[in-house]
């Protein structure tokens, strides 16, 4: 049976030569931190994979901190702003907040005492010290920020609001701004969803909360690869991405932070990363992603283009043949990758297993799926209901995908959605 | 990877879920004696369940399921479990069974997706109500509470002779409310008088 597998956004198969790249690497066994030759060998490889990330989202390597992934990236951000008491003084860049004393756990933004206060942001900037005790973030956020953000929440006393999305799944912009006010400290969205693939204006997000002065962050997890990016254009100063959603090995991923911007180490014991980040530097890992990423710099045009036709392909197909399906999401900003449909009177467990079945991969917005009691967080915030978020399928595309496998895809998912809607308790 | 270890399912599953027994068709026309429902499209299943009787016994029978796989296969396990059965013996068919005869099913799994057996059992009250029949010591049809579940007023008085008081100690009990959680304060409403009622016959057995 031929297998085809469109479930890239969970995690992306390694490219042939990021695996032969990682093989080559994995043998410079030598600690990047050593000073003799075994050590120098390993740091090289660390060295062009820094450089290669730099360049995905035009950023200086030296502001790229490798991590051993998206969540990783995710809960350092959100710690820097939860800490008991404020942010500390981190390593290199010398931020200091205010808020030692304060009977809430909050972060001094633009704090006037403590050494080296950091450049400021924004409007709200330069008023001494003043504690900043609240995040805002999306209510679409993948749960390494969703649920550790409600665990800080909870646990250091921050104040948590929740942005909604429109029935497209886009961020709204008035809605955001209500939630950020002079208490807030952090705002973080993600760059795209890995749901429905929908791109977030980012620009717009980080000129709002920068001009109350809030920091931004941005998951990027799922757009990085797939869309261009530029860090700072964007007007970001945390952006997390990971290794394994663009044909590198799971394990590894990287946290850029703007100059100046906030820092306390998540992972403390060691001098790594500047600093930044302790534990023995997983070299081949770095490498092979670094790998990765210089191969995403040069084939993403080609790559978003042909994608795009073949998912553009893929919803006219089953659009056609199956009546009653929902797009979800926002064509009009969308990955190029992916594409998530409803359909009616169908559960999503089922669909992903019969297709399973045919060796066909996919995922589902179903609870029943995720072993959770909801479904979809994401899709019953874009005001789906419960039929229509348990019956969502999200097909992913990536760059091993073919036209052939398209075509298949699009002949063997009628039937399975014809055999579910007859046995069905609910009439389309 | 070998494609047929280890699927997420027993082989009787996958078997019940690529080939289901007895589901009503469109175009058939079952005149059933008696049919139940039981869940919610909220809680991702629901399952409708028909029977047709002849001389006490489950004559025929067909389902509808929306839901997952092991819901589809534990309607369909029980639809050839049922044939056949007196009304009683049918009526007494648990969750256990059902998943005896699956091969098991992960934990998850059990109390969302096996309602086959209490949309079974309301099939049969429907027969027994439109034929002015009484089925054993139970005159009045169980109410449903939780949807999810399924669990009825008469699930939460078994657990409140069993000893439960609290909501914690409900949910062990009967796993209600395990599923979106909405009926929390019907069922301790429900609860309370169910212990409320076996006081009274405690009462009552010491006057």
């Amino acid at each position: 049976m031929q297998r085809i597998y469109l479930d890239n956004n969970a995690t992306t198969p390694l490219d042939p030569e990021v695996l032969a790249y990682f093989r080559e690497a994995l043998a410079a066994y030598g600690n990047p931190s050593s000073m003799h030759g075994f050590g120098r060998e390993a740091a090289e490889y660390v060295h062009e994979a820094r450089a290669a990330a730099g360049r995905l989202i035009n950023a200086d390597p030296d502001d790229i901190i490798f991590t051993s992934g998206g969540t990783e990236s995710n809960n350092t951000v959100l710690s820097i702003f939860a800490n008991e008491g404020g942010a500390d003084v981190s390593g290199g860049d010398g931020y200091a907040g205010g808020g030692r004393s304060g009977q809430f756990s909050g972060v001094g933004v633009g704090g006037s005492g403590g050494k080296g206060a950091i450049p400021f942001i924004g409007a709200g900037g330069g008023s001494g010290g003043k504690l900043r005790n609240e995040i805002v973030i999306s209510a679409i956020e993948h749960p390494a920020i969703l649920e550790t953000a409600q665990y800080l929440a909870h646990r250091a006393g921050i104040k948590l609001h929740l942005a909604p999305v429109d029935a497209e799944g886009r961020v709204r912009p008035d809605a955001l701004e209500n939630l950020i006010s002079e208490n807030t400290a952090l705002v973080s969205v993600m760059l795209a969803n890995n749901e429905t693939g929908v791109i977030q204006d980012l620009t717009a997000i980080a000129r709002i909360a920068h001009a109350k002065g809030a920091f931004v962050h941005s998951d990027a997890v799922q757009a990085l690869g797939k869309i261009p990016i530029d860090a700072a254009a964007l007007g970001l100063d945390y952006l997390s991405a990971s290794g394994h959603k663009i044909y590198a090995p799971k394990g590894v991923g990287f946290l850029w932070r703007r100059k100046g911007a906030p820092f306390t180490p998540y992972a403390r014991g060691g001098h790594q990363e500047q600093g930044q980040r302790a534990g023995t530097i997983n070299a081949p890992a770095i490498a092979a992603f670094g790998k990765a990423c210089a191969l995403a710099m040069a084939k993403l045009p080609e790559d978003s283009a042909r994608l795009a036709g073949l998912r553009d392909r893929l919803r006219a197909g089953i659009e056609e043949r199956i009546p009653n399906t929902r797009y979800n999401g926002c064509a009009a900003a969308a990955l190029p990758n992916t594409l998530n449909l409803s359909f009616r009177a169908a559960e999503g467990e089922s669909i992903l297993l019969y297709l399973d079945l045919e060796g066909i991969a996919v995922s589902t917005g179903s609870a029943c799926a995720s072993g959770s009691l909801e479904p979809s967080h994401v899709l019953t915030a874009c005001g789906l209901g419960a039929e229509l978020a348990h019956g969502s399928i999200r097909f992913s595309l990536g760059r091993m995908t073919t036209a052939e496998e398209i075509e298949i895809v699009i002949e063997k998912l009628p039937p399975v959605i014809a055999r579910l809607r007859a046995m069905s308790t609910l009439r389309t | 990877m070998a494609e047929s270890s280890a699927w997420v399912y027993s082989d009787t599953v996958k078997e019940h879920f690529l080939h289901p027994r007895n589901i009503l068709r469109d175009d058939e026309d079952f005149a059933a004696d008696g049919s139940g429902t039981v869940g919610s499209v909220q809680c991702g299943d629901e399952m409708l369940v028909l029977i047709k009787v002849a001389d006490g016994r489950i004559a025929d029978c067909r389902w509808r399921t929306y839901g997952c796989a092991s819901a589809i296969a534990s309607t369909s396990a029980l639809s050839e479990m049922a044939k056949g059965m007196t009304l009683g013996e049918a009526a007494r068919i648990t969750p256990k069974q059902i998943m005896a005869y699956l091969g098991g099913l992960p934990e998850a799994k059990v109390h969302c997706s096996v309602l086959g057996d209490k949309a079974l059992r309301a099939a049969i009250d429907d027969y027994a109500a439109r034929n002015g029949v009484t089925l054993g010591k139970e005159k009045r049809p169980p109410v449903i509470i939780c949807d999810c579940t399924a669990a009825s007023d008469q699930d939460i008085m078994q657990a409140a002779r069993d000893g439960a008081v609290t909501w914690g100690e409900l949910q062990q009990k009967t796993k209600i409310g395990t599923g979106c959680g909405k009926c929390k304060e019907r069922a301790m409403e429900a609860l309370d008088e169910a212990i409320f009622e076996i006081h009274h016959e405690t009462m009552k057995i010491h006057e």
